[in-house]
């Protein structure tokens, strides 16, 4: 199946995982997820509740299309099976087999620094004053692979100005949660745990940034940033942090984790651009997930093809030195 | 200890096949043989596998002569060619799928990569640096080289080194991994270097034993 070049006459855009009725490949997965767990702790353990994907709820939303592209999706399979998320352990198989014990729910999340709303909400009580919209996005990974992904979410800006963040409010800081039992990667000092990430407050405002909380129409699985997550598509994946605990204002730019661990390489924009090589690897092109073994790379796009809506964003900055 | 015999009919033959068992992994998963497949990035997956199993069986033909020594199994270097030129097969694909399947054949993005990205320059050195290896390998250049075969080889000591750098610089954060590799290789090669210390010279020792007695 892999071999063969996809034809302009042949049914092109489906692709054998669309086929695949969802039942089958949920069940595929948690049996593959039980017999990973009982692997792992021995006989017995296939009992706890490993199968993220089990726990996902269909969501009622309205397509955006003004922000969506027409770009066929990634695969929910994909989606959901190749994932950067280290809190997880750092393989790309690591987060779906290994999030099967985290809890998304009951979720507070906390509110502080320079606003007038503040304190710890329920999740529901964030979302429940806004509309939800799936938005067909490109995701352009630092690691130089791409996706497109049809999230479910509420734009940030709108979640940001209920909070009434004071005119001291220059950056919005993201905090992940942290729950080293439920999160084993969290056990390891790859990188400075809780994750955390941050927005100009310009940027935060820009319709084009998503708090997602779903994806294919159905409730984000652990894998993917179970229960709320931050979505820019102008940027690289990193920016968009997981499993959102903390909405901080600050006056100052906040401390984002890859800055962190590997300042030279990564900055706190991260805005996807072709120039401007990361010092290992190059920028220019990228590997689109679900091409096959037999396409190879395309050209990546200033600002992930999002140019003409944020481009006003960052006029007369120096996008070498602001990477 | 088995005979000469006994290693080439019946010791090498299977380890032909193990060290052939990543190359039909990929294989049974590129045909999506029972179910299996290479996963959301399938050229990722060849590239990553051929790249771990080229660097660890270039480590483990390393590893034959501490082996031996500390064993007692001269047999063992019998199995070193074999398992050397598996080494180099595997670096070989995962070169080619690099160039053939990542890259797509794309000379400017291929040539600026070999020369700009440290972690595709030291790779590449080792790839080039393991051909002469692989081709003066058969028993008729080891006898025209005579005691030059022997200088040439130890290019093994430079190669397996930049192999655990290439990987180390490619990682993005999480370097347990390559670490792993770097404390075998230099656990290999140190033992190497221990060897050949003055004081472990058994010549040396038992002059200094003689010296001692009168």
């Amino acid at each position: 199946m892999l071999i063969r070049r996809k034809q302009p006459g042949d049914c092109a855009h489906v692709q054998p995982s669309e086929i695949t009725p969802e039942g089958v490949y949920l069940n595929r997965r948690l049996l593959l997820q039980a017999a990973l767990a009982a692997g792992a702790t021995g006989l017995g353990a296939a009992a706890w509740p490993t199968a993220s994907q089990a726990k996902v709820s269909d969501l009622s939303f309205k397509r955006n299309q003004r922000f969506s592209t027409t770009q066929t999706p990634n695969s929910y399979e994909d989606i959901t099976t190749y994932n950067n998320f280290y809190e997880f352990g750092t393989g790309k198989g690591d987060p779906v087999a290994n999030s099967g014990r985290f809890q998304p729910e009951p979720w507070t999340v906390t509110i502080s620094g320079e606003a007038e709303v503040k304190g710890k909400f329920a999740l529901e009580d964030i979302l429940k004053p806004h509309a939800l919209e799936e938005r067909v996005y490109r995701m352009r990974c630092v690691e130089a692979w791409s996706m497109v992904i049809p999230w479910v979410g509420v734009p940030l800006a709108e979640v940001v100005k209920r909070c009434k963040p004071t005119s001291k409010a220059k950056y919005v800081a993201f905090k992940t949660v942290l729950r080293p039992a439920e999160m084993p990667g969290q056990r390891y000092p790859v990188l400075e745990w809780p994750y955390v990430e941050g927005l100009r407050m310009d940027e935060a405002m820009h319709p084009l940034a998503l708090l997602a909380v779903g994806l294919y129409g159905k409730s984000l699985p652990n894998q993917n940033g179970a229960p709320l997550r931050l979505v820019t598509p102008w940027k690289y994946g990193f920016k968009g942090i997981k499993s959102i605990v903390e909405i901080r204002f600050t006056e100052r730019e906040p401390p984002t984790s890859w800055n962190i661990a590997a300042p030279h390489e990564y900055g706190f924009y991260a805005n996807v651009n072709p120039q401007v090589d990361h010092p290992r690897w190059s920028q220019a092109r990228e590997r689109h997930i679900g091409a096959g073994l037999f396409n190879s790379r395309v050209p990546t796009q200033m600002f992930n093809g999002y140019e003409k809506e944020i481009g006003d964003l960052y006029r007369g900055m120096d996008l070498r030195k602001n990477f | 200890m088995p005979s000469t015999i006994v290693v080439r009919r019946y010791l090498k033959p299977p380890l032909f096949l193990l060290c052939l068992l990543p190359f039909l992994w990929v294989a049974v998963r590129v045909f999506e043989i029972g179910g299996t497949s290479l996963g959301a990035n399938p050229v990722e997956a060849v590239q990553d596998t051929f790249g771990q199993w080229g660097l660890r069986l270039l480590v483990i033909t390393l590893a034959m002569t501490p082996l031996r020594d500390w064993f007692n199994a001269p047999w063992l270097i019998q199995l070193r060619r074999m398992l050397g030129l598996f080494g180099f097969f595997y670096v070989l694909l995962h070169f080619l799928t690099w160039l053939l399947l990542d890259q797509g054949l794309y000379w400017p993005g291929i040539l600026v990569d070999i020369g700009k990205r440290p972690f595709i320059t030291i790779g590449f050195a080792a790839l080039l640096m393991l051909i002469p290896l692989a081709v003066t390998s058969t028993n008729g250049m080891m006898r025209r080289l005579g005691k030059r075969w022997k200088s040439l080889h130890r290019l093994v000591y430079v190669i397996v080194p930049l192999g655990v750098w290439h990987y180390y610089w490619q990682v993005k954060a999480d370097v347990r991994e390559p670490l792993i590799y770097l404390t075998i290789v230099v656990v290999l090669l140190g033992w190497r270097l221990w060897k050949r210390m003055p004081a472990r010279n058994t010549a040396g020792w038992a002059a200094a034993r003689d010296r001692i007695k009168q």
